[in-house]
């Protein structure tokens, strides 16, 4: 379809606003651009049409079931889009004196209550923009801590061989040294080698609990028992929260420090790449190098406050603010009652599934999963030549978004699978069907399967000509 | 009754006893025992009616001002109905990043077409898909130039100091030592910022408009950076742009700044957005998000995530950097906001708000509030001295319904949109004059 600047034809556009009303200030030329920029010169009705064909090639949840592995993409509801959207918040200047603004205070302060009881934390930052940006922040925590006891040779964080790539790339950021940490035949993490490589430079570990293979390590306690008697810290990648809350917390397993994706756990959107929203919250031994500022309440007024030994800002004023008042809609809506049952649905409609598909697709873990599951189509891979992409890519055909494909890197030919606690029995039968089909056709006619998808917009792309010789912006024929 | 949890409690047994179960206690068994949580302390789940009078109470125990001259790092300018109205499509507002191109083109192209505008706006050659605000656009930007021998970083002080803490807490981590050079009658003098480059410097940072609204000697300071080997790297209001030269007309190597003004509602502080736009020979440094147009099998026109090699999906601790979730759906309004206004409608936001500043900044000076940055050309910001207790004028300023500028050391920072009229702006004045008066 057309882009913007091919619609474009000089002279169109709205009038929306008035003239300027005083006199015109004129700068010197030397200080003006030469040529106005090329934007295009569009109507509001071309406009308006161009982003509604744009969203008919866009898959979203409303659009249909969307088991993205480790993604969380659950139903966004409503309500928390219309509370985000009241004058009351999006009209308030971030520098606003403090006593107009006490009702978003109240947000921040309530949501960081909140919050702090589900992971078992006792103080939190909203100031992180997405889930990586959390983690940086609670590795920051992890060296001013060692920084303020004199502990300059803690410079190593532990990071097990299944984790997101975004855990080792946050360390380096935060100017450790990765140490990998493998992974044992059940999936958890090798205690043997965890005890190898804990010592006295290691700065923390890094974990997420139910881990990338959707199975809640057992030996949890005794992993961040062995990283504590190291002198090291433990930091929680809340990544795969949903699976958990109100079953077990973050702080009771031993973890110091923990970030959270709003965007996966607490419900709100994604919005195609963000804005997320990463919290970080710490123990209280911790709370005084979180970023600046705090909100603080006293006698029913609340002020910001800047921690004792903080380690500066991450991000400008109070972080997605909006993000977190979504969330805070979210868990006022389900409650103490509705947080636990979100996740045990999210586990059992991950255990529907994989009993399901289990008899034809092979299974990375053959037990219990938690909120997702990872298949291995290296039989197939190695059998019939049809690989995880291919099976993804017919998934298309039928509406279904795929699973995260070739994650995590402990699995060949991985698709990780996490339907959610939203989606009904039905919508898991006949995805179900569908899984089972393309298996089917796979068997039957392996090339066609190569072919796929067949009904979308677009074919496969060539991602390598894309990178070859990239196109990164359009140019005017 | 349900929490978004469309199965009943009989279709939750069946599901239960479909995988071998009987109770939902079961699905967690591996969890240990002495950990696992017998309720948590948090109210009960309330009704859809009861949450939205609950919250709704929260939003108005706020106050929100019809008429704000306060600017520094969040601008209030009008925004088209057009806008609210695309990106709160629900296709756009719940998909994911677009990992699977054939069912995203349509968020695909809405980031190729903004990382266009961003070209065309700032002069560069490239841009990425967004980061998190200019802030961290800017801390970004600074790891961008590291090089093995040249790792400093100096840095204007006449920039928003939010942005200086950030980059130095990037920079802190990363061992990279960061020169704040003290502003000078409100901007950067480029003498001082030459005296300080060294062959160890691998960037200078400078905001133009700065903080203080001053337009600074961006072409100068470019110059000197060059000449020492070191990039550049500027902080710009994209409004300002309408009307302002362009770091690429000056030869600075990178552009970053804070997306919100264009399309964003205030919002408490965000979800605001970080732009990064750079020349190509930086391209491969860039971090985030970036898409680029191909083709498909049969030859149509197609976009995908390209670059990947620079990420942490692949490169992990090699990464160019950590960030995975940007700010998409903010970098979609502002690539409408910037198609509804049009070369014309963005030149005219520029000019009115420049305008109104400076009609607001010469009916100050006739009554005692002096500019602190004496006959320095600024945008749409500028800072004065204040004849009373600055905190005190807020205060009354606030009770007509106003929203002053900020108190910076011991003046004010004010500021003009196109929203100030005429009009609003004579019934502050006249306001002052009352105060001072008393």
């Amino acid at each position: 379809m057309k882009l913007l600047f091919e619609r474009s034809c000089p002279g169109r556009g709205s009038d929306l606003l008035p003239p300027c009303d005083v006199p015109v200030t004129q700068l010197p030329a030397d200080l003006c651009r030469e040529s106005a920029p090329q934007l295009p010169e569009i109507s509001e009705v071309d406009l308006s049409r161009h982003y509604t064909e744009l969203a008919k090639q866009t898959h979203g949840v409303n659009d249909g079931f969307y088991p993205l592995g480790s993604c969380t993409m659950k139903y966004n509801p409503r309500i928390d889009e219309e509370m985000a959207a009241l004058p009351g918040f999006t009209n308030l200047h971030p520098l606003q004196s403090l006593d107009t603004v006490q009702g978003a205070l109240e947000v921040l302060h309530t949501a960081e209550q909140y919050l702090c009881e589900i992971t078992g934390m006792h103080a939190m930052t909203f100031q992180p923009a997405a889930g990586a940006h959390g983690e940086y922040t609670g590795l920051l925590l992890i060296r001013k801590y060692h920084q303020s006891r004199g502990d300059a040779a803690r410079t190593k964080i532990l990071v097990p061989d299944s984790a997101h790539g975004t855990n080792p790339a946050s360390a380096t950021m935060a100017g450790f040294t990765v140490v990998h940490v493998p992974s044992n035949a059940q999936g958890g993490v090798d205690l043997d080698a965890l005890r190898e490589v804990a010592g006295p430079d290691t700065a923390g570990l890094m974990l997420t609990n139910p881990n990338t293979v959707g199975l809640f390590d057992p030996n949890i306690l005794e992993i961040t028992q062995i990283v504590h008697d190291a002198g090291g810290l433990c930091y929680y990648d809340g990544a795969n929260l949903n699976a958990v809350m109100g079953h077990v917390r973050p702080g009771d397993m031993g973890f110091d420090c923990v970030h959270i994706n709003l965007h996966k756990t607490f419900a709100t959107p994604h919005g195609g790449g963000g804005p997320g929203s990463g919290p970080v919250g710490c123990k209280a031994f911790l709370a005084d190098f979180l970023p600046a500022p705090r909100v603080v309440e006293k006698d029913g007024v609340y002020a910001l406050e800047t921690p004792a030994h903080t380690m500066g800002q991450v991000r400008s004023f109070y972080g997605n603010f909006l993000v977190v008042v979504k969330a805070l809609t979210y868990i006022l809506t389900l409650g103490k009652e509705g947080i636990p049952e979100a996740s045990a649905g999210a586990v059992l409609n991950a255990n529907y599934l994989m009993k399901k598909l289990a008899d034809r697709y092979t299974m990375s873990y053959n037990t219990l999963c938690m909120h997702e599951f990872v298949m291995s189509l290296e039989p197939q891979s190695h059998a019939i030549g049809v690989t995880a992409m291919d099976i993804a890519k017919r998934l298309l055909d039928f509406g279904i978004h795929p699973p995260t494909m070739y994650f995590p890197l402990i699995v060949h030919e991985a698709l990780m699978v996490e339907p959610t606690e939203t989606e009904s029995r039905e919508t898991l039968d006949e995805a179900a069907e569908i899984f089972l089909k393309i298996l089917d056709e796979a068997e039957k006619d392996p090339e066609g399967l190569h072919a796929a998808p067949h009904n979308t917009a677009i074919g496969r792309p060539d991602e390598v000509a894309a990178a070859r010789n990239p196109i990164l912006r359009y140019t005017a024929p | 009754m349900g929490k978004y949890i469309p199965a009943t409690p009989e279709e939750r047994q069946g599901m239960l006893e479909a995988i071998g179960l009987t109770s939902t206690e079961q699905l967690y068994d591996v969890v240990p025992a002495s950990v696992r949580v017998q309720e948590l302390h948090l109210p009960s789940g309330l009704s859809e009616l009861e949450v939205s009078q609950k919250v709704s109470a929260l939003a108005e125990a706020n106050e929100t001002f019809r008429s704000i001259f306060l600017g520094a790092g969040a601008y209030h300018h009008y925004i088209p109905a057009i806008v609210k109205s695309i990106t709160s499509k629900e296709e756009f507002l719940t998909a994911y990043t677009p990992y699977q191109a054939e069912i995203s083109q349509g968020v695909l192209q809405s980031i190729f077409e903004y990382q266009t505008q961003m070209c065309e706006l700032t002069g560069m050659d490239v841009s990425n898909a967004s980061v998190y605000d200019g802030a961290t656009a800017a801390a970004e930007a600074v790891l961008m130039c590291q090089e093995r021998k040249r790792k400093s970083v100096i840095v204007s002080g006449a920039a928003d100091p939010q942005v200086i803490t950030v980059i130095r807490t990037y920079c802190e981590s990363r061992d990279v030592p960061v020169t704040v050079v003290p502003a000078e009658g409100c901007a950067t003098d480029p003498a001082a910022i030459r005296a300080l480059l060294t062959k160890e410097t691998a960037a200078v940072y400078v905001q133009n408009p700065n903080y203080y609204g001053v337009i600074e000697d961006v072409a100068a300071i470019t110059n000197a950076a060059h000449e020492a080997g070191a990039k550049m790297i500027v902080g710009v209001n994209p409004i300002s742009l309408g009307i302002l030269k362009t770091p690429g007309e000056y030869g600075a190597d990178i552009a970053v700044g804070e997306g919100q003004p264009l399309g964003l509602p205030l919002s408490f502080g965000g979800p605001y957005l970080g732009f990064m736009t750079c020349k190509s020979a930086m391209m491969r440094k860039l971090p985030g998000r970036i898409v680029g147009q191909t083709t498909d099998h049969q030859g149509r026109r197609a976009f995908v995530l390209t670059l990947q090699a620079r990420e942490q999906h692949i490169r992990r601790e090699k990464a160019s950097s950590n960030i995975c979730s940007n700010e998409a759906l903010c970098a979609m309004t502002a690539s409408v906001y910037l198609a509804a206004m049009g070369p014309k409608g963005l030149r005219q936001v520029a000019e009115s708000s420049l305008s109104h500043a400076h009609y607001l900044a010469a009916e100050l000076g006739k009554r005692g509030f002096t500019l602190r940055s004496g006959d320095k050309p600024f945008f749409h910001e500028f800072l004065t001295d204040c004849p009373v207790d600055p905190v005190v004028l807020n205060a009354k300023l606030a009770e007509k319904g106003i929203l002053g500028g900020l108190p910076v050391d011991g003046g004010i920072l004010w500021c003009c949109t196109e929203l100030n009229s005429k009009a609003e702006i004579d019934r502050l004045v006249s306001i002052v004059e009352e105060v001072c008066a008393q």
